[in-house]
């Protein structure tokens, strides 16, 4: 085995497939040698399989990412990236009304076997224009997938996987896990969309959550052991479509239920979350549905005041054991 | 040069285009066709005049205004009628309707409800074609209006930095909704916008298939020997309000005549009668099979069945 980082497992994960199909190409910003992309992402593709596949473009976010619906519609597979899912408020018209939209508006005739890849999420002291968790826009419109990988490994998976899948699907990369390394084998491998992974297996209470706060919720898991509490966490992976059995199931378990999203609150993917346990595992809950999330402003810069506003482990440790002594 | 059978393949589009937006406007105000419509009725030498240049495979974008694209393009009237009647039958089996018609089969990838919208995904296919190496070409249909949206510069200077196959097409019928052009932009040549993103821009008279067709001509050789995009500005007039029942008030009456005067399919079938390549009878010939084919394209609209309600739910993911 082998450690290889987030941002390398991405690369990887690209340039494999692009040795695999020909129709797969990449455009973005800065995607070529030497940057190969803001993170790394897109790293020594360029050198081994030159430019012509790998496409750098001008600052025109709604003109190239709705270019990558294009070329998805007329036989290509695009991987196109966005320096920052922030950016993509200047290409939601491609997004949502037109990739999410035009196999079903044309009745079925044609696929857009699209990704669409971004840096999401906060705790990087880059205020408001470049720290969103912009998740539940997405899973809000039926015809797009949404995935956020939490580790290396699931992010190689995945990505292979949304690459060969026919239709548009938004790959959310969190900034604050790209250094994160870890075992990843080297020949590809798939995870299956749709499907959410169990990170640790426990019988008191269940905690969903993905992307990075994944890994918050395992530090508080590891706490919470130390008092003998025994956490499930359940990583959903793709929080659209969302992996309905294995939320229930685990709450079926555990009897508890919190989500820890680093998104604010309202029409949300932890409130989807909830609505879904109480609406089909009422019957299982001993406590209330408990949420952690980031409070409502926008994100700041200050890391006193961004730290204040987001999730910390400590939030999650205390809100399970509040979750811990009302189900008692 | 336009040959006696492009002229009559021209005359027969033309004619096609104007008596499906007729029929359409009797049936719309009818009730028989759901929601909306908006006509192409003027502008009828645009579409053909571009599309005749163009190979089955090739692809385009279209607009709201998109019958006459598709028309032209080689799309079937009865599978379009039946779409706007939002049966199983049509194209878009009822989940599209009139500004929404799709046939990829022929290269129409999509009329298309959001202004300019189709002008990235033009460029998208255009970046395909290239990419794929299959020679295709792509033309986005556009009007006034959508020159003023960010993704007509973002999609002309994304084509010509990748120096993509694409024949960016603007149809300046003058009018965006109810607002003239002159009053929502200071230059009155958007082909002059071309200059902008260092590619050829040519202007036209879009009443004249004839000029439409040859120009266009001229610039998609240059985009099919690889010299990158073009960009075309057709001078045109829709010669009905912006969508069916709006009463068009911002326009007067001497304005109207005068484009009237300038019928593109009159003008068509003058010219043409001039050179000696469309003759009476010919002409009489056209249009009676065409008016046959339109009625039986209604006909199998209405007689078409609904879709199941449940499809409401089918073709969301692949």
């Amino acid at each position: 085995m082998r450690l290889i980082s987030y941002s390398e497992a991405i690369a990887e994960a690209q340039l494999q497939e692009m040795k695999r199909d020909d129709k797969v190409f990449l455009m973005g910003l800065v995607q070529r040698d030497p940057y190969g992309s803001a993170f790394g992402q897109t790293k020594g593709i360029s050198s081994k399989l030159g430019t012509e596949r790998v496409i750098d473009v001008p600052v025109s976010e709604n003109g190239y990412v709705g270019a990558g619906i294009g070329a998805a519609i007329t036989g290509m597979r695009p991987v196109v990236e966005l320096q920052f899912s922030d950016f993509i408020t200047i290409s939601m018209d491609q997004v949502v009304q037109q990739g999410a939209n035009v196999r079903y508006m044309f009745g079925g005739q044609i696929k857009v076997p699209m990704v669409l890849r971004a840096p999401t999420g906060a705790y990087m002291s880059a205020a408001a224009h470049h720290s969103h968790s912009l998740e539940a826009w997405f899973s809000f419109i039926p015809g797009l997938k949404v995935v956020l990988p939490s580790d290396a490994y699931d992010a190689k998976g995945l990505l292979i996987s949304a690459i060969r899948d026919d239709n548009f699907v938004i790959y959310l990369e969190h900034k604050k896990l790209y250094d994160k390394k870890m075992n990843v084998p080297e020949k590809p491998y798939t995870i299956p969309l749709g499907k959410a992974a169990i990170k640790q297996e426990g019988t008191d209470l269940t905690i969903v959550a993905w992307s990075f706060m994944v890994s918050k919720a395992l530090e508080a898991a590891d706490l919470l052991a130390k008092e003998g509490i025994s956490v499930e966490v359940i990583d959903l992976r793709t929080v659209s479509p969302l992996d309905e059995d294995v939320i229930i199931s685990s709450v079926e378990k555990t009897g508890k239920l919190l989500v820890v999203q680093e998104a604010y609150r309202h029409s949300s993917v932890a409130t989807d979350v909830s609505a879904l346990v109480a609406e089909k595992g009422f019957d299982f809950l001993d406590a209330p549905i408990k949420l952690v999330t980031a409070k409502d402003a926008p994100i700041p810069f200050s890391p006193v005041l961004e730290n204040y506003l987001l999730p910390q482990t400590q939030d999650i440790v205390a809100e399970a054991r509040n979750l811990i002594l009302e189900g008692r | 040069m336009i040959n006696k059978t492009i002229a009559k393949e021209i005359y027969r589009k033309m004619f096609t285009i104007r008596a499906f937006e007729e029929r359409v406007e009797e049936l719309f105000s009818a009730g028989e066709i759901p929601g909306s419509v908006h006509l192409y009725i003027g502008e009828e030498a645009c579409a053909v005049g571009v599309c005749m240049n163009l190979n089955p495979e090739d692809y385009i974008t279209s607009t709201h205004r998109g019958h006459g694209h598709c028309i032209a393009k080689g799309g079937d009237i009865s599978k379009m009628m039946a779409e706007l009647y939002g049966k199983k039958t049509g194209y878009n089996k009822g989940k599209g309707g009139s500004m929404h018609i799709a046939y990829p089969n022929i290269g129409i990838l999509g009329a298309n409800g959001i202004i300019a919208a189709g002008m990235p995904i033009a460029t998208g296919a255009a970046l395909s074609a290239k990419l794929q190496k299959n020679g295709r070409i792509v033309v986005s249909f556009f009007g006034d209006a959508a020159s003023n949206q960010g993704t007509f510069h973002e999609s002309i200077n994304l084509a010509a930095a990748l120096n993509l196959p694409v024949l960016f097409a603007c149809e300046n019928n003058q009018f965006g909704v109810g607002t003239r052009i002159s009053e929502v932009t200071r230059v009155s040549d958007i082909g002059n916008r071309a200059v902008a993103y260092g590619i050829p821009g040519k202007i036209v008279d879009g009443q004249n298939v004839v000029a439409v067709y040859e120009t266009v001509k001229e610039l998609i050789e240059d985009i099919r020997q690889g010299k990158g995009p073009a960009l075309l500005e057709m001078k045109t007039w829709r010669f009905k309000a912006h969508f069916q029942g709006e009463p068009a008030t911002y326009r007067s009456n001497e304005e109207e005549s005068s484009w009237i005067k300038k019928d593109p399919i009159n003008i068509a079938r003058e010219e043409f009668k001039k050179k000696g390549l469309l003759g009476k009878t010919q002409v009489t010939e056209i249009e009676k099979e065409v008016l046959n084919a339109l009625e039986k394209a209604v006909e199998y609209a209405r007689k078409s069945p609904d879709p199941e309600p449940e499809e409401a739910l089918t073709d969301v993911f692949a």
